[in-house]
């Protein structure tokens, strides 16, 4: 099986956005491939424990979608991790931020990473951002 | 005689049935097979590209009024 490096930087806090980041993290992850997902800026809020994780949607699709039977980006990075064993990283700057603790943040999220040690995490690899 | 689990994916979008096919694989034993049902369309592809990427094997694949039924064996 061939595998690769999969990194992943999420940004926005949109629905669409959100969703297309988290079918990367959990195809690419139970594919064999080795994923990291880092979550900054508005997508960190969603990842909060108790946190509302219904994303507004930046366009019609995302109206439309919200009303299917999609499975929700939150349960897709729980299976990255779980099926695929993905790794996710909450942003060190914007937990400051949000003066947010790692214990605040949901139990599949991995120990909050500064972008110094992502970028070298995310070196030979594909990079995505949402 | 292989034992068969079924999981109805059937109303669910992409990546829904690929990723409940895992989990099922998961809990089945080697040798042992999983039909899933999906009314995604992607799905006709997708989980055979998945299935030969990971060295499973696709013991039958049939498209039944819109419905896919795709029999995965557990190779490993």
């Amino acid at each position: 099986m061939s595998t690769s490096k999969i990194s992943i930087t999420v940004v926005s806090g949109s629905l669409e956005r959100l969703q297309m980041a988290a079918m990367v993290a959990s195809v690419g992850a139970v594919s064999g491939n080795e994923v990291s997902v880092f979550l900054s800026m508005n997508s960190l809020q969603y990842f909060i424990k108790g946190s509302d994780s219904s994303a507004p949607a930046e366009g019609p699709f995302g109206e439309v979608m919200s009303g299917k039977n999609v499975p929700g980006f939150k349960s897709l990075f729980e299976s990255a991790v779980e099926l695929g064993d993905a790794k996710i990283f909450p942003c060190s700057m914007a937990m400051d931020i949000l003066e947010t603790e790692a214990e605040d943040l949901e139990p599949y999220l991995s120990e909050p990473l500064g972008l110094t040690k992502f970028l070298s995490l995310a070196a030979d690899s594909q990079i995505w951002t949402f | 005689m292989a034992e068969r689990k079924l999981i109805d994916a059937r109303g669910t979008y992409c990546p829904g049935p690929l990723m409940e096919l895992i989990a099922g694989i998961k809990l089945i034993e080697v040798g042992d097979e999983v039909e899933v049902l999906s009314s995604d369309k992607g799905s006709g592809h997708d989980i055979p590209e998945w299935v030969n990427k990971v060295g499973h094997e696709i013991v039958s694949i049939e498209d039944v009024d819109g419905v896919w039924h795709v029999v995965v064996k557990k190779a490993k």
